[in-house]
C-alpha cells in the first residue's frame, strides 16, 4: 500500500511539473510583459532597471527554475491590473466564492444523481427509469452556458424568482449552481444506474433476497454499498469539470469566483494571475485524482497491484 | 441489428448537415447584412412576420439565416478536430500498448496531463497570445480529444497483442510496425469509428463554449455559440437571440449522441462500460 502511494504521489508530482513547464512556456509566448508594465514613454535606464528586477536578463533555464522555486512558495509576482496586489492574494480573494458556488453544486449532484441511479436501476424499464435517461441524455447535449442563461431567463426574468446574476447569497447561487451541476447529475445517474445493474444481479444479492432480507436493504445495504465503488472513482473526473465549468458560469452569471477573474484577468493580460489560476486549478486537479486513487485502493485491495 | 436511428438522422440532417453544405441557397438573407429598421424582431407567433421567421438580432440581421449559416462551423470543427485527434491518439495508443515500457509510462503520463490542464483555461491562455483563430479552437479541440482516443486504443492493444493471431504473425517474421497495422488496428476500427462519433457532441458544446467565451471563432463569423453570446445582454428583453441558436445546439448534440449509442450498441458493445 506505501509503494502505491508512493508511486501516485510521484505521478502527480511529474503530472505537476510538466504543467509549470506548459504555463511558463505561455507565459514566455505571451508577448513582452514590459509593455504592461511600463508606461509608453519609458527611458532606457527605466527598462533595464525593470527587466534586472524581474530577472529577464537571465537565462531562460535559469527563470524557469526561479519560477518553479517561488511557484512552490506561493509567490507569483505582482498582479498587473490590480495594482498593489500579488497574484496569489487576488485569487485567494476569490476562492470562496468558487468554492461556495462549486460545493453546492457538487452537493446537487450527488443528492440527486446517487438517489436517482440507484432508484432507476432498482425499477428498470419503468417510468422512473424512463425519466432518469432522459435527464441522462439532456446533460450530455446540454450546453452550461446556455442553459445558465434559459435558467435566468425563465426563473430569473419571467417568473422573478430568483436574482439574475451578481454576487450574493443563497438566492444568487441556486440558478448558477443547477447549471453547474446539470452535466454532473447526467454522468453521475448514468454511472450509478448501470454500477447498480450490474450488482442486483449478483448471485449474492439474490441470495440475500431468497433469506428473506428486507428489499430496502438488500438495495441499499447489500448492493448500493459495492456499487458505489463506480462513482467514488468518477468524483476526480467531477472535481476537475466543476473547475472548468465554474469558468463558464461565473462568466454567464458574474459570479466573481476564479472563474470569472481568470477572463477578466486575461482580457487585462495579467498573465501573473492566469498563470496562478491555471495552476492552482491543477494542482487541485491533482489531488482531487490522488485522493480518488488512495480511496479506490483501500476499498478495492486488488487495484494497489496493478 | 437494432432498427436505424431514423428521427435523429433526420434531426442531423435538417439541422446541421444540410445547412453547413447549402446554407448559400437555403437561408431567406445574408447573415451578416443588417437593416436597421428591422432591429430586433421578435419571431413568427410572437408578433413577428415570416419575413425573418425566427426574428432579427440588434443590428437587424435575420436569425435564421445566421443559424443556417452558423452549422459548417459546428460540422468543419468537430470533422477536423476529430479527424486530427483520432489519428493521433490512435498511433500513440498502438505505440504505447504494443511497445509497453518506459514509452508507455511516458505517453500514458501525457494523457493524464492533458486531463489536468482545465481545457477552456489553456485555450484562454492561448486566445490572449494570438487572438481567437481557427486554427486555435482544432489546436484545443486535439488537445482535449486525442487522450481519449489514445487510452482505449492502448488498453484494447494490449489484450490484442497478447492473442494468438499476433503470436503467430511475430513467429511468421512481420516486423512489429506491421503487425501493428495489419493484425492489430484493424481490429480497433469499430472502437475508433464508435469513440470518434461519440465524441462529435463534445467537440460541438466546446467549440460552441469557446465562441461564447470569446475565444473560439473569430467574429463576426455566426457561429452558434457566438450568436448565444449576442443575446447574452439582450436577455431580459430579446431572449430569441440567446434561444434559437442554443436548440440547434441541443438538436444537434442530441441526435449525435443517440446516433453514437446506437453505433455504439450495433458495433462495439463493450465501450457501454467506458
Amino acid at each position: 500500500m506505501l509503494t502505491f502511494l508512493l508511486k501516485r504521489t510521484l505521478y502527480a508530482l511529474i503530472s505537476l511539473l510538466a504543467i509549470t513547464l506548459i504555463v511558463f512556456s505561455l507565459s514566455h509566448l505571451s508577448g513582452n510583459p514590459l509593455d504592461a508594465l511600463l508606461p509608453d514613454d519609458a527611458t532606457p535606464a527605466q527598462i533595464e532597471q525593470v527587466t534586472r528586477h524581474l530577472g529577464l536578463d537571465r537565462p531562460i533555464t535559469v527563470q524557469y527554475l526561479t519560477f518553479l522555486q517561488n511557484a512552490a512558495m506561493g509567490d507569483f509576482g505582482d498582479s498587473l491590473k490590480w495594482k498593489g496586489q500579488t497574484a496569489a492574494e487576488v485569487v485567494w480573494e476569490r476562492l470562496p466564492a468558487t468554492l461556495q458556488l462549486g460545493g453546492l453544486a457538487l452537493l446537487i449532484s450527488i443528492v440527486v444523481a446517487l438517489p436517482l441511479g440507484v432508484m432507476a436501476a432498482v425499477y428498470k424499464n419503468t417510468a422512473l427509469d424512463a425519466v432518469a435517461t432522459v435527464i441522462a441524455l439532456l446533460g450530455q447535449s446540454l450546453p452550461a452556458f446556455w442553459l445558465g442563461l434559459v435558467l435566468m431567463w425563465v426563473f430569473a426574468v419571467t417568473l422573478g424568482w430568483f436574482p439574475t446574476s451578481g454576487y450574493g447569497g443563497l438566492s444568487h447561487m441556486i440558478l448558477p449552481a443547477i447549471a453547474m451541476a446539470w452535466f454532473q447529475v447526467a454522468a453521475l445517474t448514468r454511472l450509478t444506474r448501470s454500477a447498480m445493474l450490474e450488482v442486483l444481479d449478483a448471485e449474492y444479492i439474490k441470495l440475500a433476497r431468497v433469506k428473506g432480507v428486507q428489499e430496502r436493504s438488500v438495495v441499499w445495504k447489500h448492493a448500493f454499498r459495492n456499487a458505489a465503488i463506480v462513482p467514488v472513482t468518477y468524483f476526480g473526473v467531477l472535481a476537475g469539470s466543476l473547475l472548468t465549468g465554474s469558468v463558464v458560469i461565473e462568466t454567464v452569471f458574474n459570479w466573481p469566483g476564479t472563474g470569472w477573474l481568470a477572463i477578466t484577468a486575461i482580457q487585462g493580460r495579467d498573465f501573473p494571475v492566469v498563470q496562478t489560476v491555471v495552476l492552482f486549478f491543477a494542482v487541485l486537479f491533482l489531488l482531487a485524482n490522488l485522493i480518488v486513487d488512495v480511496l479506490y485502493a483501500l476499498i478495492d485491495p486488488r487495484i494497489r497491484n496493478t | 441489428m437494432r432498427r436505424l436511428p431514423l428521427v435523429p438522422i433526420a434531426l442531423l440532417l435538417v439541422v446541421l448537415i444540410i445547412p453547413a453544405f447549402f446554407a448559400e441557397w437555403i437561408a431567406p438573407h445574408d447573415p451578416y447584412i443588417s437593416n436597421l429598421r428591422a432591429r430586433l424582431q421578435p419571431p413568427v407567433g410572437f408578433g413577428g412576420t415570416w419575413q425573418y421567421p425566427l426574428g432579427t438580432d440588434r443590428l437587424g440581421r435575420c436569425m435564421l439565416s445566421r443559424i443556417l449559416h452558423g452549422a459548417k462551423y459546428a460540422l468543419g470543427i468537430s470533422m477536423v478536430g476529430i479527424a486530427i485527434g483520432a489519428v493521433l491518439g490512435t498511433a500513440l495508443g498502438l505505440i504505447s500498448g504494443y511497445l509497453r515500457g518506459w514509452i508507455d509510462v511516458v505517453i500514458m503520463r501525457l494523457v493524464d496531463i492533458t486531463f489536468a490542464l482545465p481545457s477552456i483555461l489553456l485555450a484562454l491562455a492561448l486566445a490572449s497570445i494570438s487572438g481567437p483563430s481557427l486554427g486555435l479552437v482544432v489546436l484545443v479541440v486535439v488537445f482535449v480529444i486525442w487522450g481519449f482516443f489514445a487510452r482505449q486504443v492502448r488498453a484494447e492493444t494490449l489484450s490484442l497483442r497478447e492473442r494468438d493471431f499476433v503470436a503467430r504473425a511475430r513467429v511468421a517474421g512481420a516486423s512489429g510496425p506491421r503487425i501493428v497495422i495489419r493484425y492489430i488496428l484493424p481490429n480497433l476500427m469499430n472502437t475508433i469509428i464508435v469513440l470518434a462519433t461519440l465524441q462529435i457532441g463534445v467537440v460541438i458544446i466546446l467549440e460552441a463554449t469557446l465562441s461564447f467565451l470569446g475565444i473560439g471563432i473569430p467574429r463576426p463569423a455566426p457561429a452558434w455559440g457566438i450568436l448565444v453570446a449576442d443575446g447574452r445582454q439582450l436577455i431580459v428583453s430579446n431572449w430569441w437571440i440567446s434561444l434559437f441558436p442554443g436548440i440547434a445546439i441541443l438538436l444537434t448534440v442530441l441526435s449525435v449522441n443517440l446516433i453514437g449509442d446506437w453505433l455504439r450498441d450495433w458495433l462495439d458493445p463493450k465501450l457501454r462500460q467506458a
